[in-house]
């Protein structure tokens, strides 16, 4: 199972985080905090697997940015670099040649297309094609919405004319 | 709230849409997570699911599935029957499918599923043997075909392995899968490696005959520059040891070590400890390596290592000449590593003889020729050196005298470089450094009986103690138990059964337990009778128990109210002194110092006291009482002879100014558990410049002696240059015991 997802910078900024076990605020500022430290200084060419507090965090650098995700020991590792890599490329073909800065004006459709990949810790959807399918039909009634919306301001704005 | 949605979940898992379906799948392992007890409805509908031809729904089918057999047997059995064989077809499909291009990662289809399903046959194989074997070719096809040049592939064999390695005995597969990890650990992908060590270590429980053939491949790891796979292969070459291997990995490690980084020394050097002192054939070679090792990373040895090492080296008697000779080339080399220069220093102490006259002489060694005083030169470098700490410098002295018993000649000399520590800052080189120059110079007769060779160290206990990790601690006299530098009329020779309890470093024993550990000490049970038809046996304390070498903070004894006791010897009325009740006097020493009568010797030795006083000589130091710039007055004490609650304080007042003091009249007030009593004062004219002073005497009584000690305030009035001038104060720095 995973336990959270964390998305740093090399900067140490925190792009992104996702937890699927209870941990209190505090708690995870400490977390991201520990992590940061250890992660961000590891040479590149040592091996993707760092071995915390009795879990294993599995992380891969992309750019500029680190993606890890902490998971138990009994896990398969290479799986999650596997999951990892899904990811990016679901977020690839979603944004167009992602980088840094699509998340950081993005934020929200990242989240929304990582739970469409986790649930519960646990990947749900192998399909790329499903996944863009899934954000396509919300992107639409995002649309939809928005039209919706502002046709009734207009609607208002002539009726109080 | 679970429970609550739990059968709302379970309808929504045979939802006609299959997003619905994966997510409530999903959710019900959340479920059956938090409330074990609801697993057993969802067995049903979770068995429906692994029907299902949308990857996305398997998926999900599969995994709850397996979270499913972990939280409930019941739901294992059921699975075991009915679904072993629909998963295995599953699988089989998946493997032989052709090109999914919705599914597709590096050329596999979908291997997250293949990753979930070899994990849920894992789980379903474990421990049943008829399911195992259904699953035997799926696995073996698994294996051998998938491909592994990309993460995907090496992902899927990684499960596969760990699924081989779980379910019930195949030999053929477990050595094809041990060929992958052995495949794995070449690969130039640290992440591979990285997972292999991981695995491999879990199989050596079950094959380590097949995991040793890698066992080079291993070692190359252990010099990887990945810190991690460092740490990992280090960690399983451990496990592979045995008998058979031992020489040569321990010669790669111990290679190795002298270029490997300082993080990873500590480690490294633990773990060659071990396996030396588990696995060493012949004790030669057992010495041959930790001398390696300590003159490489001495500084990372642990105690109960080099203590080990002496152990067996006393209990090699054919040895003893060709580890000092060792030693000493040694030594010359690598003299920076502290711990290898202690245990030089001992052996050196110990057997310095053997390695002048090239005693016990091996085939194999090369001519050395040492003389006497380059022997001494190696312990006094040793002492001298600015780095050498507490212990080592103790060991030094220690090894000087008993150099100085078995090279007269250099007994000058020696005692040149003891003295020096006479005046040390440092109790314990103080105490030691006047005791032993004592011994040298005064004491010729009873110093070679004194140093003798010391008596073989019991492996068998040693190791014994060790494991059981006795918190008394309690040093090696090195073989030169202290003593009452005058007095002792004869000693007959030595060893103490049992001497030694070279235990880690523990805090010293509080003196409260200082009667029981001193039993455990002493090794043999101990009777009261004292009877010795010679009654000038001196007793001498075999183990000094406060000379304790690893424990820096005990503060010795004071050696003239130790009452030393001795053991006697290899004699069958083995009578050993009951420490505690103990004390006889020596009879009839030489000098005159009376032994102190009736208190506990036990106290004396491990609290350190001040020494108690004897009869007429005053025992507490004087003090400064009060000090100003104009004024200084000091007391000095002595106690009345059984009456310990009373004190007598002469005050002796002297005058720091150029102009005489008149009506001079000292005051001086109390507690009230304290009695004072002042007798008139000698004169009330101070001269000036300390050109005389008054003395007056003092009478204290307390009654709460021994719990609180003295304190006093006083006030001086006096007539200087016709002013009148009060000075007043407090006076805490009373000794205690007062």
């Amino acid at each position: 199972m995973i336990h959270f997802v964390l998305l740093i910078s090399r900067q140490g900024k925190v792009r992104l985080t996702k937890w699927y076990s209870p941990y209190p605020q505090k708690e995870r500022t400490k977390v991201i905090r520990e992590l940061s430290g250890l992660i961000l200084t590891r040479g590149p060419k040592l091996c993707n697997f760092v071995e915390w507090r009795g879990f294993k965090v599995v992380y891969r650098r992309y750019a500029s940015l680190y993606f890890c995700m902490c998971i138990n020991q009994d896990d398969n590792e290479l799986e999650i670099l596997e999951i990892i890599h899904h990811y990016v490329e679901i977020l690839d073909r979603y944004f167009g040649s992602v980088c840094e800065l699509d998340l950081i004006f993005n934020f929200h459709k990242a989240y929304y297309i990582l739970d469409e990949l986790l649930i519960a810790g646990e990947l749900q959807e192998s399909s790329k094609k499903t996944v863009a399918r899934h954000i396509a039909a919300q992107d639409s009634l995002v649309e939809t919405a928005k039209e919706q919306a502002s046709s009734l301001s207009n609607i208002i704005a002539e009726a109080t004319k | 709230m679970a429970r609550d949605l739990a059968p709302e979940v379970e309808r929504l898992l045979q939802f006609r849409d299959p997003n619905i379906r994966k997510k409530a799948a999903l959710c019900t392992i959340r479920i059956i997570r938090k409330v074990p007890d609801l697993a057993e409805n969802f067995i049903n509908s979770a068995a429906s699911l692994l029907k299902e031809k949308h990857h996305g729904v398997l998926l999900t089918g599969v995994q709850l599935c397996t979270d499913l057999c972990k939280v409930s047997s019941e739901a294992l059995e059921y699975f075991r029957k009915k679904c072993t064989e629909g998963v295995v077809k599953v699988l089989k499909d998946l493997a032989n499918s052709p090109y999914a291009p919705e599914y597709d990662i590096a050329g596999i289809t979908d291997p997250f599923l293949h990753v979930r399903l070899l994990r849920f046959l894992c789980v379903l194989g474990q421990g049943d043997v008829d399911t195992s074997d259904c699953m035997n070719d799926i696995l073996a096809q698994v294996a051998t075909k998938t491909e592994s040049n990309k993460n995907a592939g090496n992902a899927i064999l990684y499960q596969c392995v760990a699924a081989i390695m779980s379910i019930e005995d195949n030999g053929g597969l477990r050595v094809l899968a041990i060929n992958i990890l052995g495949r794995f650990l070449s690969n130039r992908d640290n992440n591979i490696r990285y997972v292999a060590l991981n695995m491999l270590m879990r199989a050596i429980t079950v094959d380590s005959q097949a995991v040793q053939r890698h066992r080079a491949t291993i070692l190359e790891c252990v010099k990887d520059s990945d810190a991690s796979i460092r740490k990992r292969a280090l960690e399983l070459v451990y496990l592979l040891v045995n008998e058979s291997n031992v020489k040569p990995l321990t010669k790669e490690l111990i290679d190795y070590l002298e270029v490997s980084e300082p993080e990873f020394r500590g480690d490294l050097t633990a773990k060659i400890c071990s396996i030396v002192e588990k696995f060493s054939p012949e004790k030669i070679w057992y010495i041959d390596q930790m001398l390696k090792v300590l003159s490489e990373a001495g500084n990372y040895v642990k105690d109960e290592v080099w203590h080990a090492l002496i152990v067996v080296t006393t209990n090699a008697s054919n040895l003893h000449g060709y580890a000092v000779r060792s030693l000493y080339r040694l030594v010359q080399t690598a003299g920076d590593q502290e711990i290898l220069v202690r245990v030089a220093v001992w052996c050196i102490g110990e057997y310095g003889d053997m390695l002048v006259n090239n005693t016990g002489f091996l085939d194999m060694e090369e001519p050395i020729t040492v003389t006497e005083s380059d022997a001494v030169d190696v312990v006094e470098t040793a002492i001298k050196r600015h780095s050498s700490d507490l212990t080592s410098r103790a060991m030094c002295l220690v090894a000087l005298l008993k150099l100085s018993s078995r090279f007269p000649s250099c007994s000058v000399r020696i005692n040149d470089v003891i003295v020096q520590y006479k005046g040390s800052l440092v109790l314990e080189l103080q105490q030691r450094a006047l005791e032993f120059s004592a011994i040298v110079d005064k004491h010729r007769n009873i110093r070679s009986t004194l140093v003798e060779r010391m008596p073989v160290l019991d492996e068998a206990t040693y190791s014994g103690r060790r494991a059981g990790s006795v918190p008394a601690v309690v040093s090696t006299s090195q073989g030169a138990p202290i003593n009452l530098p005058n007095g002792v009329a004869k000693t007959t020779s030595a060893p103490l059964v049992d001497l030694l309890d070279l235990s880690s470093d523990d805090v010293p024993v509080p003196s409260s337990s200082g009667g029981d550990f001193l039993q455990d000490l002493l090794g043999v049970d101990l009777s009261p009778s004292l009877s010795q038809t010679d009654t000038n046996q001196a007793q001498k304390r075999g183990t000094d128990v406060l000379l304790d070498l690893l424990s820096i903070g005990t503060p010795p004894a004071q050696s003239n109210s130790s009452i030393p006791e001795m053991v006697s010897p290899s004699d069958d009325s083995k009578s050993a002194i009951n420490v505690l009740e103990q004390l006889s006097s020596p009879s009839a020493p030489a000098g005159g110092v009376s032994t102190p009568p009736g208190s506990s010797p036990m106290m004396d030795l491990l609290d350190g006291f001040a020494p108690k006083p004897e009869n007429n000589v005053p025992a507490y130091p004087s003090i400064v009482a009060f000090e100003s710039s104009t004024l200084q007055v000091t007391f000095n004490f002595s106690k009345q002879p059984g009456n310990q609650q009373t004190t007598i304080i002469e005050a002796n007042f002297s005058n720091k100014t150029f102009d005489a003091y008149t009506d001079f009249i000292f005051q001086a007030a109390v507690p009230k558990f304290l009695q004072l009593h002042l007798d008139p004062a000698s004169s009330d004219t101070l001269p000036a410049s300390g050109n005389g002073s008054i003395s007056q005497k003092l009478r204290i009584t307390n009654s709460q002696h021994g719990k609180k000690s003295l304190v006093m305030r006083i006030r001086i009035g006096y007539k200087s240059n016709n002013k009148d001038m009060l000075e007043e104060g407090q006076i805490n720095n009373f000794p205690r015991g007062l």
